[in-house]
């Protein structure tokens, strides 16, 4: 069998509790929640609605029988459910999130403000387009800064999310090899990629074959270069990489891609550290997605919604998916339909309905504006800082694979610090949340055991970061001698102890079921 | 007369006559963690030696089963899907995979004896 | 610059603490004529919040705002009123600011809401099991028809012409890649006789139900037909509310629903963030793509929730993942779980009463302007009327006047000659007889 080593404890056992219990159950501001169907009841509603008259005679015999179980709940109850909710989570409002890859920096209200004006959050998108020429407007303005800020011709902005964005760019590249008239099957993917780099790479019909990393956490650009040929359609690399690191032969590898008649995706996870210093385009790249919920500050949202519009060379341009947004002496429109291409044009097709992610654009853009060019520089720089502050703080006690030199936006660390103590890499995230952290990125990229991937941004101040460096170096030391009392049986002070995540993969439980729930007809 | 072979891929596999019996070995269900899940092949399927016959699964890792010999699977261990805790108590013996009509006996000279495999592992 | 908290002085100190002379030792490993200066970017500098709030708005005000005018665009889309609460409440720092719950033990809040989000999906849709989203209704059929692909093994996928057609082109772009996509023909008003054209290549039919014409489909007998060839049958609805009034597709032999849930919770947004829901029998759970959230117990023996069966999914699976995707719609998702928990059974039902009633009172006073005739016998909230002239140059005149008609059929199907004259109109809770009364009194004006 294929050895894939992550598997690490994922049944907790059971601990026990030396609170003092309460009446209530509930501890303080710490209020346990039911779910809204165990609250709710018949006949209740948060929304006044008027009942109407009704005839049921234009809805082709199919009005629903039975009802659809829904639990009633008024205003109050609604929003103290949800509000109870909201107080179990950690979030970047509250505190420092150093998820490296993620990109936790704040999330400007100015943003949301924005959002939400009525003549962006309240237009159609098949409105008229005379009737929408601001939204349209804001859709150039945004492409012009994506595509000057990376040198880049050319940016598709349908894609819903940085997977769909690759999705995406290597959708491109294949219209573009077939313009051609090739097959070019194979795609050269470095191990420590993000799992959407191959999982997008299969699901656009390609094979993967993988590169290693060399010894100082680069792709190994000579194997790369060995593994080149007429099959090989592109190469998908992250750069700066995964493990935060700069890949100095990026150019090298760039010009050997194009000689061997392949193209080359970025993934562009990582763009806050060279963001207003660095124009991918200058590198080669043929296509890189941008995710505007990373770099661009659209809020993450406890997953979602992101973006992930995708830059694109000249070589790619020709094939950007559907719709086109063109410009001409009326204004702005919409291009949808393949018989009013512009010359050239080649659209693959077409990613998703409609234009994309508007409201996630607006705030991109107002995040841009705020910012300017000179404040994106300042800020990739402050991430970078911030993150070799970390690295250069901890490297002593902590391990760091790749720490003889400088990292870029975030710094890995990996377990060997803890060999022979007993505590995992899972142990020592889980005790940081008991410090009132959020763990760092653990167990990615997977070229180093252990990993922990930490990610500042430039969010945080000088003093945020000492009090997060000064608990990580005691956690570590005590580690290192032997004390494991806020390791065992860490997180204690969470509204949740370690979760059973084995069970719920046994005999997996994904809804609530009312007593007598109706089978799904054959 | 049975006698039980191992792979470098961690498999085991025991000879019957002519019907081989396939699991994982202790080794690699202790890698693995919390077996949540076993994907295990239908009656009838042809795999060569090497080839991928089953996927295992715990809550963070999904591992390639791969075939110790070449022939037709007869039977996988439906006992996995309402109990896959059976591969972690006993991976050798209860938590077996699936069960195959052997094609060529001599495959078997390829694979490990027990005191072999202990060794390998040792190594590892 | 307001978001960025470090100092001249903090920045001296931490690059002594490094050990580095001046930021630019820091990005040493990239390549001297990589690096570029400010004249690079031919960008602004910073801007104040006062001057990005005046750029932006006044960006904003060259937008018309369905709410500004008797609007009725729907064809995917549908404006329907939000309560206060739901965004009052999406804003709380820790359902805006936080991340994906991959630490449970800090993420109840949005585990908790998405378990329940799965549950009102699959209620709704009368499916036994649902994910907690994708990214939206066009993605979400595309991951059905991939899916079914792999549950059936067979490759032909048959999308109905009453489909959205950005749906059918969403799903040909991925579906063709793994096998042949067959599109019906377009009957506007008629429901095509897609049963006939199942054979034992197919692995799905797809049906969307209301329509892009606002037909409502009866699926039962093209379950059967796909069942009797061991296919799926797919079904789509763009109009979540629809399910208030309407058999859910679960109800008549779906075996997987792919639907646009942004007409609960979430607003027009221009096309988007949208929120895809995404649901199907329990058996198929394995092949099932996108994340989900399941119930379990923490080691003090407390209810708690997790995301779990990952392995389908890209960080683990990488190449074998059921799906590439990574997010879900997140915020979208808890507005959309919010405004059902508001609405409860009671408000969901009245909600979707008011639709239909409000629709069938507009498409009778539009169906008795002279030259204008209703096509589609059976609606939820939206239909689609036949003009004795294009349907584009007639919204385009109306939008001139104020007015925001509908959707022209041929916008979204430019080719088909039966479409040219069609409009496609939607009425919701939040048109008024006001706007009724200058809408008819615009198109009898334009039809004179």
């Amino acid at each position: 069998m294929t050895m894939n080593n992550q598997g690490r404890p994922t049944a907790p056992g059971t601990v026990e509790s030396n609170e003092l219990p309460t009446i209530s159950g509930d501890r303080g501001l710490d209020h346990e929640e039911a779910l809204i169907f165990e609250i709710g009841r018949a006949g209740m509603t948060g929304v006044d609605i008027p009942q109407v008259q009704m005839s049921d005679t234009k809805l082709g015999g199919l009005r629903r029988k039975g009802p659809v179980g829904l639990p009633g709940l008024s205003e109050p109850e609604v929003i103290r459910h949800y509000v109870r909710l909201s107080r179990m989570n950690y979030a970047i409002d509250a505190g420092l999130y150093p998820l490296g890859s993620c990109t936790m920096k704040h999330n400007p209200r100015l943003n949301e403000k924005m959002a939400r004006l009525p003549g962006f959050g309240d237009v159609h998108p098949l409105q008229p387009e005379a009737t929408v020429q601001g939204a349209l407007t804001l859709i150039s303005d945004l492409m012009r800064w994506l595509t000057t800020l990376t040198g880049m011709p050319a940016v598709a902005m349908s894609p819903k999310a940085g997977a769909h964005g690759e999705l995406c760019g290597l959708l491109t590249i294949r219209a573009a090899i077939a313009a051609r008239g090739e097959t070019r099957r194979r795609i050269l993917v470095p191990e420590s990629a993000h799992g959407t780099n191959p999982a997008t790479a299969a699901l656009a019909g390609f094979t993967v074959d993988e590169v290693p990393a060399t010894r100082d956490g680069h792709v190994d650009a000579d194997a790369l270069e060995a593994k080149l040929g007429p099959d090989v359609a592109a190469i998908m690399l992250t750069n700066p990489n995964t493990c935060g690191l700069f890949e100095p032969r990026i150019k090298e590898m760039a010009d050997a891609v194009h000689k061997a008649g392949a193209y080359f995706y970025c993934d562009g996870a990582n763009f806050n550290a060279i963001a207003g210093r660095v124009r991918p385009g200058d590198l080669g790249i043929d296509a890189m997605h941008i995710n505007l919920h990373k770099t661009f500050s659209t809020p993450h949202g406890g997953g979602g919604p992101g973006a992930g519009p995708v830059v694109l060379s000249a070589a790619l341009a020709p094939f950007a998916p559907l719709p086109l947004l063109v410009q001409d002496a009326n204004g702005f429109r919409m291009i949808e339909d393949r018989a009013e291409l512009p010359a050239g044009a080649q659209p693959f097709g077409r990613m998703c309905a409609f234009h994309g992610q508007m409201g996630m654009f607006v705030r991109a853009l107002t995040y841009m504006l705020s910012h300017g060019a000179d404040g994106i520089r300042q800020a990739s720089e402050d991430a970078v800082l911030s993150a070799n502050y970390i690295l250069a703080s901890l490297k002593d006690v902590m391990s760091a694979p790749f720490g003889e030199g400088p990292c870029m936006h975030e710094a890995l660390f990996d377990d060997s610090f803890l060999e022979g103590t007993g505590v995992t890499t899972l142990d020592f995230a889980k005790a940081m949340i008991d410090e009132g952290y959020h763990p760092m990125t653990m167990y990615f990229p997977l070229v180093v055991h252990g990993a922990m991937l930490i990610e500042p941004t430039e969010s945080e101040s000088k003093e945020s970061l000492d009090r997060f460096i000064h608990v990580l170096r005691t956690m570590a030391l005590e580690a290192k001698a032997g004390q494991r009392t806020r390791f065992d049986g860490a997180p204690r002070l969470a509204p949740r102890r370690r979760l059973d995540e084995t069970a719920a993969a046994r005999k997996p439980v994904l809804r609530w079921k009312p007593k007598d729930l109706p089978q799904a007809a054959e | 007369m049975s006698e039980t072979r191992f792979t470098d891929q961690h498999e085991w596999v025991r000879i019957e006559g002519d019907v081989a019996t396939v699991g994982i070995t202790k080794y690699a269900a202790e890698q693995l963690g919390d077996v949540v899940y076993v994907e295990l092949p239908e009656a009838g399927r042809k795999v060569g030696q090497g080839g991928e016959a089953a996927v295992v699964e715990s809550v963070k890792a999904a591992s390639e089963v791969y075939a110790p010999i070449g022939g037709e699977v007869t039977a996988g261990n439906t006992a996995l899907s309402d109990e896959p805790a059976k591969v972690n108590a006993d991976p050798e013996g209860e938590g077996w995979f699936f069960k195959m009509k052997i094609t060529d006996k001599n495959e078997l000279t390829k694979l490990m004896t027990a005191d072999q495999y202990a060794e390998f592992v040792k190594g590892l | 610059m307001r978001y960025l908290p470090l100092t001249n002085t903090d920045r001296s100190e931490m690059l002594a603490k490094i050990g580095a002379r001046d930021i630019d030792a820091l990005f040493r490993d990239v390549p001297k004529a990589a690096i570029v200066g400010r004249s690079a970017f031919d960008l602004t500098d910073t801007k104040g919040e006062l001057e990005v709030d005046r750029l932006l708005s006044r960006m904003a005000a060259k937008n018309v705002a369905a709410g500004s005018a008797p609007f009725f665009c729907g064809a995917g889309a549908y404006r329907h009123h939000v309560p206060a609460a739901v965004d009052h409440l999406i804003q709380r720092s820790e359902f805006l600011t936080s991340y994906t719950p991959y630490q449970p033990e800090i993420a109840q809040g949005t585990l908790q809401y998405l378990f329940e989000f799965q549950t009102q999906v699959a209620l709704l849709t009368g499916m036994e099991v649902a994910n907690a989203s994708l990214y939206d209704g066009s993605t979400a059929t595309a991951e059905a028809v991939l899916m079914a692909q792999r549950l059936t093994k067979r490759s032909k996928a048959i999308l109905s012409g009453g489909l959205h057609p950005h749906y059918a082109e969403t799903v040909e772009t991925v579906a063709n890649l793994s096998g042949e996509v067959v599109r019906t023909p377009v009957t506007p008003g008629n429901a095509e006789d897609i049963a006939a054209l199942i054979d034992d290549k197919t692995a799905c039919v797809v049906v969307q139900s209301p329509d892009v014409f606002g037909l409502i489909r009866d699926l039962r007998p093209i379950a059967d037909a796909a069942h009797a060839k061991s296919a799926l049958l797919i079904a789509v609805v763009t109009e979540i509310v629809s399910l208030g009034l309407i058999e859910p597709p679960g109800a008549m032999g779906a075996d997987i629903v792919a639907a646009e849930g942004q007409g609960i919770g979430n607003g027009l947004n221009f096309g988007g963030p949208y929120v895809g829901l995404f649901a199907t029998r329990e058996k198929f759970l394995r092949q099932m793509p996108g994340r989900l959230v399941g119930e379990t117990t923490d080691a003090g023996g407390k209810r708690g929730y997790v995301l779990t069966l990952s392995t389908r999914e890209q960080h683990i699976r990488r190449e074998k993942a059921t799906s590439n995707i990574c997010t879900n719609s997140g915020l979208c998702c808890l507005a959309f779980t919010i405004h059902l928990s508001l609405l409860g059974e009671e408000g969901f039902s009245r909600l979707a009463r008011a639709n239909h009633a409000r629709a069938s009172a507009l498409a009778d006073r539009l169906s008795k302007v002279k030259g204008v005739s209703l096509i589609t016998p059976s609606f939820f909230n939206e239909f689609t009327l036949k003009l004795p002239k294009a349907a584009k140059g007639l919204v385009d005149k109306l939008a001139a006047k104020g007015i925001i008609a509908g959707v022209p059929a041929s916008r979204l199907m430019p080719h088909e000659a039966d479409a040219t004259n069609l409009l496609i109109v939607a009425a919701t809770e939040t048109t008024t007889d006001e706007d009724y009364d200058a809408f008819v009194a615009a198109l009898a004006e334009a039809m004179s």
